[in-house]
C-alpha cells in the first residue's frame, strides 16, 4: 500500500477528510521550503502538494505565477524540489508528498531518471498539469515502478465517459477541478462540486480530492462534506508573497490559515 | 518502400491523436480537453465538407484578394547574379500578411461553432490585426493577448486592432513577448471555454491547432505550386520561408512535401548570432520538450525551463516552433537555417530600394537567407521566396535603428 492510500484509509478509519496544502518549492527561496512543510504538518496538513516552479505555469493564476517566478529567481531547481523532499523524509515517514508541475522539467531530466530520483528521495505523487492520461503512455509505468502514484485531474468539462478513462489510469487520488479557470480564481459552487464528486464514486473507488477556490475555514468544510479531500493553495501562497521580506514570519501565517481550515473541517 | 513514397507520406500526418512521430501531441490541463475534442470533430467534420470549403475558398479570393501573385523579382535576381528569385505576394494580402489565411478559416470555426467571442496571441501583431478584422466581419467580441514589449515594437497594429473594436491587453508576466502572450490566452481559454474560440496564430499549440492552421495555410503552397508551373513550366529548386511558429512556412511547404527535388529552407531568426545565445532559434540550437501543448523543439535551460528568446522581429520571437518542423527537421525532409538581425536588416532595405517592395522583418529573414542561397545557384534555377507580410508595422523599428523618430 503505497503512503497516500494509507492515509486515506488512516483518515476514513478515524471518519476525518485529508486536508492538503499546495505551496511552490522554493518560494520565496529554497533555504525555506522544509521548514514551511513541517510548520504545514504540525498545523494539520495530511498530505503536502509541493509545486515544481516553471518559467510558464499556463494553468496558474496570478498569485501561483509570481510564487513560480519568486522560486526560479531564487534558483530553484527540480533537483533542488527533490532534494527539499529528502530532507523533510528525514524526519517525516508519515505524510504523503505529491510533486505538482509541468511537464516540461520532467520529461528534461528524463522520465526514467526522474523516476528513480523521486523514489529516493521519498516522493509518494505525481500531478503534471499539462499531462493527460492520453500522453501518459510513457511515464506512469516508470512511475508505478518506483511506486509512485500517478495523479490526474478531472475538470467540470470532463465527460463521464473521459472520467471513467482518467479514472482507470489513476491512483493516489484524483484532483478534481472545481472550477473552469486558473488557480486562484472564482468563488466555489459547492452544489456543482458535488454533484460531480458523487458521480465519480460511481466510476471509481480512488479518492477523489477538490481543489481550487477553497480559501478559508468554511469552504474547506463544505468541500470535504463531499470529497475526501480539500487542496488549498493560493491562499497559502498569498501569504508566503505578503511576508516574503520577513520569511521566519510566514510558517506561523501559513499554520494560522491551515489551522483555521483543519478546526472546520474537523468540527 | 522508394523515397518518393516516403515523402508523399509525409503529408498523411499527423495521426489522429495529433503526433507528428514523437512531437505534437495534446499537453493540455484536463479543463480544455473537452474543448479541443470538440474543435477536431467540428474541423473533421467540416473539413470535407464542400460548402465549407467553398466558403472558404470565397472568402480567400473576394476579402483576402487571393490568389496572390508569384512575383518575379527580375530586377533582384540580375543584381545577384544567382538562381531566379520568385516571390509568394502574401504581403498583398488584405490586412498585409499570411496570416489572414488562417484567421478566416478558424472564424469560419467560430461561426459554425455558435461561440460569440474569440481570443488570440500576437507577436508581431498581425494575427492580432488579422483576428480583430474576422472579429469585425463577423460581429464577434474579440480580445488579444499581446506580450508588453511587442504592444511597445508594434504600437501601429496594436492601434489598428483597437480601431477594429479588439480590447488588446498587454501581458506583463515572464519575458513579455509572444510565449507570454500565449500563456495568458491560454489562461483566459480556460476560464472561458463555454463561450469563447482561441484563435491560435501560428502552427503550434495542442491537436488540432498544428494541423487546421497548416491547412488553412497551404493555400500559400497550392497556389505557388501551379503558378510555377503555368509561369515558369516546372517546379521551383527551391523554396524558403521564415520561421517564427512556422505557420507561412508550413503553408507553403506542405503542397511541395513529396516533390522530392524541390529543397526546402526554413529560416529562423538568429538575433545576435546563434552562438551569442541572443536568438530564436529552437529547431537549429534548441531541444525536444513540452510547451503550450506540443512537444517540439524549445530554447531550454538545463532545467527545462524555457529561456528567453532574441529577435529583431517581433513574429519570431517565439521559444518553440510547430510539431510538424520538428519533425520534418529530424527526417531530413526541411534544412533549417538561421538569419542574423544585421543580414535582416540589410535584406529588407535591398528588397525596398531594388523591387520598390517594403517586407516584413520577419519575412526579411527568408530574403535574408534566400539571398545567400541564390548567389550559390546558378541563373537557370530557380527559388520561391515567401514574403510573408509587409513591412508598415515595422517602419518604427528600422527608423529607431537609423536613430530616427517617425
Ligand atoms: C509577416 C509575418 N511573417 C511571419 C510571421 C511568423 O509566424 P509564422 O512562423 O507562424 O509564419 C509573422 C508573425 O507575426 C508575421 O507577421
Amino acid at each position: 500500500m503505497s503512503r497516500i492510500e494509507q492515509k486515506f484509509a488512516q483518515l476514513n478509519e478515524q471518519g476525518k477528510k485529508a486536508l492538503i496544502p499546495y505551496i511552490t518549492g522554493g518560494d520565496p527561496e529554497p533555504g525555506y521550503t522544509v521548514g514551511f512543510m513541517h510548520a504545514l504538518v504540525e498545523a494539520g496538513a495530511d498530505m503536502i502538494e509541493l509545486g515544481i516552479p516553471f518559467s510558464d505555469p499556463m494553468a496558474d493564476g496570478e498569485v501561483i505565477q509570481k510564487a513560480h517566478e519568486r522560486s526560479l529567481a531564487a534558483g530553484t531547481t527540480l533537483e533542488g524540489i527533490l532534494e527539499m523532499v529528502a530532507e523533510f523524509r528525514q524526519t517525516n515517514q508519515d505524510t504523503p508528498v505529491v510533486l505538482m508541475g509541468y511537464l516540461n522539467p520532467i520529461e528534461y531530466m528524463g522520465y526514467a531518471n526522474f523516476a528513480q530520483k523521486a523514489k529516493t528521495a521519498g516522493v509518494d505523487g505525481l500531478l503534471t498539469v499539462d499531462l493527460p492520461p492520453e500522453e501518459a503512455d510513457d511515464v506512469v509505468p516508470l512511475l508505478k515502478e518506483a511506486g509512485i502514484d500517478t495523479i490526474f485531474l478531472i475538470a467540470p468539462t470532463t465527460t463521464p465517459a473521459r472520467a471513467a478513462k482518467i479514472a482507470s489510469h489513476a491512483s493516489g487520488y484524483l484532483y478534481y477541478v472545481s472550477i473552469k479557470g486558473v488557480t486562484g480564481s472564482a468563488t466555489l459552487d459547492t452544489q456543482a462540486v458535488a454533484e460531480k464528486t458523487a458521480e465519480l464514486r460511481q466510476l471509481t473507488s480512488v479518492p477523489v480530492a477538490v481543489g481550487f477556490g477553497i480559501r478559508d475555514g468554511a469552504s474547506a468544510a463544505a468541500i470535504s462534506q463531499v470529497s475526501d479531500g480539500a487542496i488549498v493553495g493560493s491562499v497559502l501562497v498569498n501569504k508566503i508573497a505578503a511576508l516574503a521580506q520577513t520569511p521566519e514570519q510566514i510558517p506561523a501565517a501559513l499554520a494560522e490559515t491551515l489551522n483555521e481550515m483543519r478546526t472546520a473541517m474537523d468540527a | 518502400m522508394t523515397k518518393a513514397n516516403t515523402y508523399a507520406e509525409l503529408m498523411q500526418l499527423p495521426d489522429d491523436r495529433g503526433h507528428f512521430g514523437p512531437y505534437g501531441g495534446r499537453f493540455v490541463s484536463e479543463t480544455l480537453s473537452y474543448a479541443l475534442e470538440e474543435l477536431e470533430a467540428t474541423y473533421k467534420k467540416l473539413s470535407a465538407d464542400p460548402d465549407f470549403q467553398a466558403e472558404f475558398d470565397k472568402d480567400l479570393a473576394h476579402y483576402v484578394g487571393r490568389p496572390s501573385p508569384l512575383y518575379h523579382a527580375e530586377r533582384w535576381s540580375r543584381m545577384l547574379g544567382g538562381a531566379q528569385i520568385y516571390l509568394k505576394r502574401e504581403d498583398l494580402n488584405h490586412t498585409g500578411a499570411h496570416k489572414v489565411n488562417n484567421t478566416i478559416g478558424q472564424a469560419l470555426l467560430a461561426k459554425y461553432t455558435g461561440k460569440p467571442r474569440v481570443i488570440a496571441e500576437t507577436g508581431a501583431g498581425q494575427h492580432g490585426v488579422a483576428t480583430a478584422t474576422v472579429a469585425a466581419r463577423l460581429g464577434l467580441e474579440c480580445e488579444i493577448y499581446m506580450g508588453a514589449e511587442d504592444v511597445r515594437r508594434q504600437a501601429l497594429n496594436v492601434y489598428r486592432m483597437k480601431l477594429l473594436g479588439a480590447k488588446v491587453n498587454a501581458v506583463e508576466s515572464g519575458s513579455r513577448t509572444l510565449k507570454d502572450a500565449m500563456n495568458e490566452a491560454m489562461r483566459d481559454w480556460v476560464t472561458n471555454v463555454d463561450s469563447t474560440f482561441y484563435i491560435i496564430g501560428t502552427v503550434a499549440g495542442p491537436h488540432p491547432y498544428p494541423q487546421l492552421v497548416r491547412d488553412f495555410n497551404s493555400v500559400i503552397g497550392r497556389e505557388a505550386r501551379e503558378q510555377s508551373l503555368t509561369q515558369t513550366g516546372r517546379l521551383p529548386d527551391a523554396l524558403v520561408a521564415c520561421v517564427g511558429g512556422g505557420s507561412n512556412a508550413m503553408g507553403l511547404f506542405y503542397p511541395f512535401l513529396a516533390d522530392e527535388a524541390v529543397a526546402m529552407y526554413g529560416v529562423e531568426a538568429a538575433g545576435d548570432g546563434l552562438d551569442s545565445g541572443r536568438h530564436a532559434a529552437p529547431l537549429c540550437k534548441g531541444s525536444p520538450g513540452v510547451l503550450h501543448g506540443n512537444r517540439t523543439y524549445l530554447m531550454q535551460n538545463h532545467d527545462g525551463q524555457i529561456i528567453e528568446t532574441h529577435s529583431v522581429s517581433a513574429g519570431l520571437d517565439y521559444p518553440g516552433v510547430g510539431p510538424e518542423h520538428a519533425y520534418l527537421k529530424d527526417a531530413g525532409r526541411v534544412n533549417y537555417v538561421a538569419a542574423e538581425d544585421e543580414e535582416v536588416l540589410s535584406a529588407f532595405r535591398e528588397l525596398t530600394r531594388v523591387e520598390g517592395i517594403m517586407p516584413a522583418l520577419e519575412s526579411s529573414h527568408a530574403l535574408a537567407y534566400g539571398r545567400k542561397l541564390a548567389q550559390s545557384m546558378s541563373p537557370d534555377q530557380q527559388i520561391i521566396i515567401n514574403l510573408s507580410g509587409r513591412g508598415d508595422k515595422d517602419i518604427h523599428t528600422v527608423a529607431g535603428i537609423d536613430g530616427i523618430t517617425v
